[in-house]
């Protein structure tokens, strides 16, 4: 088929689809002329690659004019205003809560919606007054941003320290029952108290959010403020990633003769072709698109270019031990069944690392002038390709030892993993078991964890929240608000989401 | 050696105490309550080895006149304990304190504490103090699920050990309580009084089954009893749970669950006594 005729056919499945909003119509149309022309030249090899299903360039296209996830520094917009919008720094509650509104929807990413929404109860606590007006104040804010970011990646993050603030964000959240925004406790024992902490897993269990993030383990990861935008990706703030690529673990080793094959062939020449690609992509986006030149968002210090990083995604480290696992003839010893699979899970993931963080990465100098590693969720159409570098849906183990085992994988991911967990409706009685389960899992090396109860409407797909009843409604053609729900569904279809194993506690 | 017989180990539980607790079962219990919901940990094995030939799973055997139980080979089935016509269980392990105590250490960053029921945990007195001993090594918690039928003011070690009882007040009238456990109710009395004035007394529990015992008087007589320590700053709970039919033996499994509007009432009873953590289960 043609390029033309290919771009032609998706285009009218778009403008015909009804299940789509006009929102969502618009957005995927836009994607379209960025896959079939080149900004940049990919390396050699990289398109046979992408079509063997090595590598996936996750729908960014090859013409990006604004980098893939932005965390703007929301503090210093709050203390200066914006020259470009006409904003001033707000006086009150009231102003500052209006004034994030008015920012939010000026701020792009890969989902033309914010990915990073700020630490908003810190942006908004030396702004309350009066309690009741807070409550009702923010109880509209946090409406507002359901219901006009139409998609979960956007991201707020909360504490570690228990705030006025952060109480009512999760009084709100608990009534409101919205998948929007995904909220992430910066969670530090040190530094949360036992009762925010308690708060939060009774959220979690009540609405899938917040999740929690290891900041012990977080915060020294750059030399500058991180935050948690779109999954739990965790980036420099005051920047972001100009973009995503992932490898494939599972088609690496399909196509590796054995595990030597894979370690010294296969991985090192898909690193390559895979970093090459980024290079380009980058050097595209920094010194020809327009973002970095023009941007209010950059001209106004709020973005600093120096502050960004490159994100090389990995799925199906499980699917890629157990293949190699089966070559060797040891089927049965399955990643996380088995000590060896894991074993040979750390001694892929160490040789990945080493490939990664021997390439010199351009503008990347926040991470040391390489990319980051990061866990990828995966994507709708992956059927049979875990997240990251997760244990399967359906092979899940014993809490303890699938808490210690994620222990052993996390510390790889700099740039965000996780791992996701439902709970049991009786859990709701006791949120403090959780966060001792939490509490132990970052104790073992984890870095993020994800709960939510097994009847809860809202729930985490794989990086990102829906609620059950849009999933039912868009299985039955109608048009929702949000756009994961499309995701979700395909991940419902393909990647059993609500089969995960229930822990009771 | 101090061994003790394990019915259960549960690794992870939020209905154990307060956060998530690691949980010793135990076999063996000298009380008979007609409502018990695992009749099987009342009794030891005889040996009469009637489950053996059932097991599906051929996890138990007679080796020497007595039976033997592989729980590697378990299935979890619950064949042996329904075709049990003596309270008892095949599936026990006899465990040493110090094999308890690996277990708690390989849970130990999940968990905050550990409890040891039943069965009735303080027929093993020896063994719950040493485990205890290595609990608080660890930093754990260490609360006991008991029947109150021991009397804990006799043994200030293993109340060093303990940070607090969780203490079934079945019944206080003298004749209900026989009744229902064919044992007297003194002693539980006696340590109600004794645990709460100690500080130990992590709560009260008491099973509502409604035309069945007297449970608005044992609630108010709990309540008598503990509000002047709640007035005085005590955080001792009293844990209202629900009679369920599961598990229950067919002589007693026709009572009825209390409704909601039961247990609400038996609520406000406690709440306004002063308790401060009044819980429905």
């Amino acid at each position: 088929m043609s390029l033309l005729s290919s771009v032609s056919e998706d285009a009218m499945r778009i403008v015909t689809d009804a299940s789509l909003t006009h929102e969502q119509a618009m957005m995927n149309l836009s994607k379209l002329p960025g896959q079939c022309f080149y900004g940049f030249a990919p390396p050699p090899g990289f398109e046979r690659m992408l079509t063997e299903g090595l590598i996936s360039d996750l729908g960014e296209g090859y013409a990006p004019f604004c980098p893939r996830y932005l965390l703007p520094d929301y503090e210093l917009f709050l203390k200066k205003g914006c020259r470009f919008l006409r904003i001033e720094p707000p006086t009150n509650l009231f102003e500052a809560i209006q004034a994030l509104e008015m920012f939010y929807r000026h701020i792009p990413s890969i989902t033309n919606f914010p990915v990073y929404l700020g630490r908003i109860d810190r942006l908004l606590q030396p702004f309350i007054r009066d309690e009741a007006e807070a409550r009702y104040l923010i109880r509209h804010f946090l409406i507002f941003i359901d219901r006009t970011i139409s998609d979960s990646y956007a991201h707020a993050n909360i504490g570690p320290e228990a705030t006025l603030a952060g109480e009512i964000i999760l009084d709100c959240e608990y009534e409101l029952q919205n998948a929007i925004p995904s909220v992430t406790l910066l969670y530090d024992p040190a530094a949360t108290s036992d009762a925010f902490a308690a708060k939060c897993a009774r959220n979690a269990l009540a609405c899938a959010k917040p999740s929690f993030a290891n900041h012990a383990a977080y915060q020294n990861e750059y030399p500058v403020p991180y935050g948690i935008a779109s999954c739990y990706n965790a980036l420099p703030v005051g920047g972001g990633a100009y973009t995503l690529c992932r490898i494939n673990l599972k088609a690496a080793a399909e196509n590796a003769k054995d595990l030597d094959d894979l370690l010294e062939r296969a991985l090192p020449e898909t690193v390559r072709a895979m970093c090459a690609f980024m290079d380009e992509k980058i050097r595209f986006l920094v010194e020809k698109s327009l973002f970095f030149r023009s941007s209010f968002l950059v001209q106004e210090g709020f973005l600093r270019r120096d502050l960004f990083t490159g994100m090389f995604g990995v799925v199906g480290l499980a699917e890629c031990v157990n293949h190699l696992q089966a070559l060797c003839g040891r089927p049965t010893e399955r990643f996380g069944h088995s000590a060896r699979a894991d074993e040979l899970g750390v001694a892929v993931m160490e040789r990945l690392a080493e490939l990664v963080n021997a390439h010199a990465a351009p503008y990347c100098a926040i991470n040391g002038g390489h990319y980051s590693l990061h866990a990828q969720v995966g994507l709708d159409t992956d059927a049979g390709v875990s997240s990251g570098a997760r244990i399967p849906i359906g092979d899940e183990i014993a809490l303890y030892d699938h808490l210690r085992q994620a222990g052993r994988f996390h510390p790889f991911f700099h740039s965000g993993v996780g791992d996701i967990f439902p709970f049991e409706a009786t859990c709701k009685k006791n949120p403090e078991s959780l966060v001792d389960v939490i509490r132990g899992a970052f104790s073992v090396g984890m870095r993020y964890f994800s709960a939510y109860a097994s009847d809860s409407d809202v729930i985490r797909i794989t990086g990102y929240l829906v609620k059950r009843s849009d999933i039912e409604k868009l299985a039955r053609g109608e048009a929702v608000r949000q756009d994961n729900v499309v995701w979700g569904l395909g991940e419902v279809r393909n990647s059993r989401i609500l089969e995960r194993k229930v822990r009771s506690l | 050696m101090t061994r003790a017989p394990v019915n259960r180990i549960i690794d992870q539980s939020g209905v154990d105490g307060p956060g998530n607790r690691t949980v010793f079962f135990f076999q063996g219990c000298n009380f008979n309550c007609g409502y018990c919901h695992n009749p099987e940990t009342i009794r030891m094995c005889m040996n009469c080895g009637d489950c053996v030939p059932a097991c599906p799973a051929g996890a138990l055997q007679i080796a020497d006149g007595a039976v033997c139980f592989d729980a590697a080979k378990c299935r979890g089935c619950d064949t042996c304990i329904r075709l049990c016509r003596h309270d008892a269980s095949p599936r026990i392990v006899w465990m040493t304190p110090e094999e308890a105590a690996a277990t708690l250490e390989r849970n130990r960053p999940f968990i905050r504490g550990v409890t040891v029921s039943g069965g009735e945990c303080s027929l093993r007195r020896d063994f719950v103090c040493a485990l205890f001993k290595s609990a608080k090594a660890m930093g754990l918690g260490t609360l006991m699920d008991s029947n109150g039928g021991y009397d804990f003011s006799r043994d200030p070690e293993l109340l060093e050990l303990c940070d607090g009882v969780m203490l079934d007040v079945k019944c206080a009238d003298a004749a209900a309580h026989h009744a229902l456990t064919g044992r007297p109710n003194e002693q539980v009395l006696r340590n109600l009084d004794f645990l709460v004035s100690a500080g130990k007394l992590e709560e009260a529990r008491t099973v509502v089954v409604p035309g069945a015992l007297p449970n608005e008087n044992t609630v108010r007589y709990v309540c008598g009893r503990l509000a002047p320590y709640w007035a005085a700053g005590s955080d001792s709970g009293y844990k209202l749970i629900r009679f369920r039919p599961m598990g229950v033996r067919a002589s007693y499994r026709e009572n009825a669950m209390p409704d909601d509007a039961l247990m609400e009432r038996l609520r406000a009873i406690a709440l306004e006594a002063g308790c401060p953590r009044a819980i429905v289960t």
